[in-house]
């Protein structure tokens, strides 16, 4: 059985759902402006995810969340009802409010006090937005006339604290005290919706009987003869006579769900009179024409009012208790991610196993025995299984890491006074949990130049001619074996001239230095380097890009820069899928086994002489199909080879990047296909230049794994001596 | 754990001596993981001449350094003969080939001395102190300098 | 036998709260995580009380009272509503659609328990 506390945690990843949702639901919205259509489900959808938030709050005793999420709620729900229509401020407004909602979830699951003076304004535009001034910050809003007691109870602090009974419970449960003893006679006359609602006056009295002693007569002077009775019309009067300590209120309590749908008379009068007798016939509820006195002693355990009986169980209700019958629920577990990361580990050793029994198998001339064969395959096809659950238990897709930079250009753009579209793409692509974590920094310092530097205002926009809102653009996909995530801005793009100046006046390049775009571009990530002061006037925030190619570079992945004067600026990170398995070309350069990323591959060339054609003293290309493919011999390239071999000794592969380049690979053989589990070779040794990873083949051995671009680009040309970057080209 | 046990403090340290050629060593035996015989490795390109490759030790890559190209003594000519010493230093494994272990040995603060300014010594760099006994001289490696210099340090 | 108690919320959270304050009390507890899963559920377990949220995705807490009550066989079984409002016109509502009682979130145990009391025989 779950405790209060797992509920809790529930609650928290609950509302990790919830506020996604919610970002969704409102981006939804937010893209209804200008495309008009919005399915008014999106609004509800939205609504309810504030409601549960706060509705789980409220259980919690997250006051500060409740009240925020209430009042964020009130102007939802006049969206969706329509008495208010989206538009772009509103909108602006409420995506503000998510984030700060997520805020208050942040602080609650870490038990701090929550930033009440960061609702105070929110709260403000709501309130304007809801037409009624300001929400107050103080009390919960909705105190209840009838319900006195159940609405808004204060919630202390301490959750702990919010099962525990309440003062009723524990008054009933104290023995009688014959000096506070008072009797009360009710009539109790239903209508006709009273039994069209599941009301069963039997149970009303059976907890009036709770209170104290009751005695129940039926009267039957309204009742028809017997063919005028309509089914449905209620003919009886209920007479009760109460004697005990109960309050009023207790009693109204007891009925309070059938008030409206039955005459309720309620008269207190002194105790231990006799009850009157009316003169009616009496008839009880059993129909054997006598009144039934009930007595608070209750037979049933069940109607015991004690607070304890929900805890403590009788021995013949115990039986009763439905254990079993608490169904699990659908949860998830917490699980040490070095845990998963042995885990990871051990699987992958599993694999490797796995091929080097089947190679022994098929070295032991024993492939008469069919069974082993099988016996393998299903093997295999285990381990192969176990190895993609276990991955998938680091992967996660890029959506709340998108979400959180939607937050990020929000702000910035409020900062920067600069009217943002953020659009993203390729949210569901799954990169390692810990990638993702480590791109946080990085991406926010690319997003922040991307709106500070790279937008321009808009009225210089206006003046060029240019939509006043600028457009950035977050997108992810699965490439070449690798994830390639690209920021994009509509702005002005590098000012190529200044970010010279500026490097020649930091000493970091010659003032007579002849660059290419794509060198002047990577001048950026120069250290020491620093945006901040120059290219723009803005923010002061601007991050050294160097700190951000370092921090990519840690992930084992590459950054590059693409812009155009005028139109704009992109981004390009290229990150390996550490942790993750391969499909990979097992190939043999120069006697060297290595592995080729297949997704790399476009296709597998025989060369022809004819196919072959020089270029300068040392360049080759392959035409293909009309177009001229250099060729690098991989050999040469990893200096195993110094000789050059005739390429129609060798096989090309044909490679493409990103960016659409293409080149010719040139290596001995190509071995095999197959899965390879990734294994880093940066932990215990660093980056080697045109080698992605390593992998472990079946004999046992250590395989590289060849970063295809990284290697074209090095073999094709020496980047100026500047960086050992990649960069995009022009 | 530590990679640089106090010279100066007072407990003893235990060190496993080892041989390169004919020339005695040791490391601190807190940094040793295991001792291997030499396997096959996989050539690294690009590497500096010192690093022979990287071989699989129970599913992780670990490059080997060949002590001896590193120490500027002539390199060895590695056979099933040759040993790997496996050790730890933070974050990185990493295997040096030697000739062969010899023993393990226990010294004094008071038995190390600081290296030797000799210029002409090429290992001078990698020796943080020499314990002499009758006519063996040993040097012990300061393993941090010997490591190959990792291209994408982790400052995390 | 103990009474069955199928409780219709979306969000988990509550759910498991239902889940947890019915269970201590002896309850065979159902749950179902939106209008139309809660009817699916309603005709699987027969339960004897039915707690409904309102604010639910496909069907709301209104929709899942009207389909009960519009089924013969369930025409009288006891529904309470669990809602955050205590709103005057929502119970109303809550009432026109059939609801036989009302529980304001966040319920305590004891009140919970008592309103279940009070509509069904426990």
């Amino acid at each position: 059985m779950s405790s209060l506390d797992d509920i809790k945690q529930m609650f928290f990843l609950e509302c990790d759902e919830l506020l996604e949702a919610l970002n969704d639901g409102l981006t939804d919205i937010e893209a209804s402006l200008t495309s008009g259509a919005l399915d008014p489900e999106v609004i509800n959808a939205v609504f309810r995810n504030v409601h549960s938030i706060k509705g789980g709050a409220a259980s919690f005793g997250l006051d500060a969340l409740v009240r925020f999420s209430h009042a964020f709620e009130t102007v939802l729900d006049r969206m969706r009802s329509g008495t208010l229509t989206p538009d772009e401020a509103s909108i602006r407004v409420l995506h503000r409010c998510a984030d700060h909602l997520s805020d208050l979830v942040t602080a609650g699951r870490a038990d701090e006090s929550p930033d009440i003076a960061a609702s105070g304004p929110l709260l403000d535009q709501l309130g304007v937005l809801n037409d009624i001034g300001a929400v107050p910050v103080a009390p919960e809003p909705e105190p209840e006339p009838d319900q006195q007691n159940d609405a808004a109870p204060e919630v202390p602090e301490d959750t702990g604290l919010s099962f525990a009974p309440l003062a009723l419970g524990i008054d009933l449960a104290e023995p009688q005290d014959q000096e506070s003893a008072r009797r009360f006679e009710v009539v109790f006359t239903p209508t006709e919706s009273l039994f069209a609602t599941g009301h069963d006056p039997v149970h009303l009295f059976r907890e009036l009987a709770a209170l104290g002693d009751l005695s129940i007569k039926a009267e039957t002077d309204l009742l028809p003869s017997l063919e005028d009775v309509t089914p449905n019309i209620p003919y009886l009067r209920w007479r009760l006579e109460l004697e005990g300590e109960a309050s009023e209120e207790d009693i109204r309590e007891v009925f309070e769900f059938v008030d409206g749908l039955a005459e309720l008379d309620l008269a207190a009068s002194v105790a231990n009179t006799p009850p009157q007798r009316e003169n009616s016939s009496p008839i009880s509820l059993g129909c054997d024409g006598d009144v039934i006195p009930m007595q608070s002693a209750p037979v049933d355990g069940a109607t015991d009012p004690s607070p304890e009986t929900s805890v403590h169980e009788t021995p013949g209700k115990a039986s009763d208790q439905p254990v079993a019958a608490t169904k699990a629920p659908k949860s998830t577990v917490r699980v040490d991610l070095d845990l998963v990361d042995s885990l990871i580990n051990i699987v992958g050793e599993l694999v490797i196993n796995q091929s080097v029994l089947t190679q022994s198998f098929s070295e032991a001339n024993v492939a008469n025995r069919a069974d082993i064969g099988n016996s393998l395959d299903e093997y295999k096809s285990l381990a192969l299984q176990i190895q993609d659950s276990v991955m998938s238990l680091r992967a996660q897709s890029v959506k709340q890491l998108f979400q959180r930079m939607a937050r990020i250009v929000r702000e910035t753009s409020a900062v920067a006074g600069k009217a943002v579209v953020f659009e993203t793409d390729g949210e569901d692509t799954e990169i390692d949990k810990t990638v993702i974590e480590r791109l946080i920094e990085p991406l926010t310092h690319i997003l922040r130049n991307a709106i500070d530097h790279g937008l321009e205002t808009g009225e210089d926009r206006e003046r060029l001619g240019k939509p006043t809102r600028g457009v950035v653009r977050l997108s992810a996909t699965h490439r070449s074996g690798r994830v390639l995530i690209e920021v994009t801005d509509d702005g002005a793009g590098i000012n190529r001239a200044r970010v010279f100046d500026i490097a020649v006046g930091k000493g970091i390049v010659n003032a007579n230095a002849q660059l290419s775009d794509a060198e002047v571009d990577r001048l950026l990530f120069m250290p020491g380097f620093s945006t901040k002061e120059a290219v723009t006037d803005l923010s002061g925030r601007g991050v050294g890009m160097d700190v951000v190619r370092s921090a990519i570079q840690k992930l084992g992945g590459r950054i590059s820069i693409n812009s155009t004067p005028g139109r704009g600026t992109t981004l390009s990170i290229s990150l390996p899928l550490t942790l993750a398995v391969l499909d990979g070309m097992v190939v043999d350069v120069a006697g060297q086994t290595m592995v080729v990323p297949i997704t790399a591959v476009v296709e597998t060339i025989r060369p022809t002489p004819e196919d072959l054609h020089h270029i300068g003293a040392s360049t080759q290309v392959i035409k293909v199909r009309e177009t001229l493919v250099p060729i690098v011999d991989l050999g040469v390239a990893f200096g195993y080879r110094r000789g050059a071999v005739p390429f129609t000794d060798l096989v090309l592969l044909l490679i493409e990047t990103e960016q659409g380049e293409r080149w010719a690979l040139a290596l001995d053989r190509i071995i095999d296909q197959r899965q390879v589990v990734i294994k880093s070779l940066e932990g215990n040794y660093g980056h080697v230049p045109g080698v992605a990873a390593a992998t472990i083949l079946g004999d046992g051995k250590i395989a590289l794994i060849i970063d295809p671009e990284e290697t074209a680009r090095m073999a094709e040309r020496d980047p100026a001596g500047l960086l050992e970057l990649a960069v995009a080209g022009e | 754990m530590s990679e640089h046990a106090d010279p100066n403090g007072t407990s003893s340290r235990e060190l496993v001596s080892f041989a390169i050629g004919d020339q005695d060593f040791c490391m601190d035996i807190m940094l040793v993981r295991e001792i291997r015989g030499w396997t096959n490795v996989t050539m690294l390109p690009h590497a500096p001449s010192y690093i022979l490759g990287v071989i699989n030790l129970r599913g992780a890559v670990v490059p080997i350094v060949d002590l001896a190209s590193r120490l500027g003594l002539p390199p060895l000519e590695p056979t099933s003969r040759h040993v790997i010493i496996i050790a730890v230093l933070g974050d990185q494994t990493v295997g040096f080939l030697v000739s062969a272990v010899s023993d393990i040995l226990g010294a004094q603060p008071s038995e190390i001395q600081p290296p030797p300014r000799i210029a002409s010594d090429p290992t001078a760099g990698f020796i943080e102190g020499v314990i002499a006994s009758d006519e063996r001289m040993l040097r012990i490696l300061n393993l941090a300098s010997v490591l190959p210099r990792i291209q994408m340090p982790e400052t995390a | 036998m103990s009474l069955k108690v199928l409780a219709i919320d979306d969000s988990r959270t509550i759910r498991e709260m239902l889940r947890m304050c019915l269970a201590k009390a002896g309850f065979d507890v159902h749950t179902a995580e939106d209008g139309v899963a809660g009817l699916e559920t309603l005709r699987d377990v027969g339960p004897d009380v039915v707690i409904t949220d309102i604010n639910m995705p496909r069907l709301d807490g209104f929709g899942v009272i009207s389909a009960i009550r519009a089924m013969e066989e369930w025409s009288a079984l006891p529904i309470l509503v669990l809602t955050t409002e205590s709103a005057q016109d929502l119970k109303q509502r809550a009432r026109e659609s059939g609801a036989t009682g009302w529980i304001v979130k966040p319920f305590d145990d004891v009140k919970l328990i008592a309103a279940i009391r009070r509509i069904a025989a426990t």
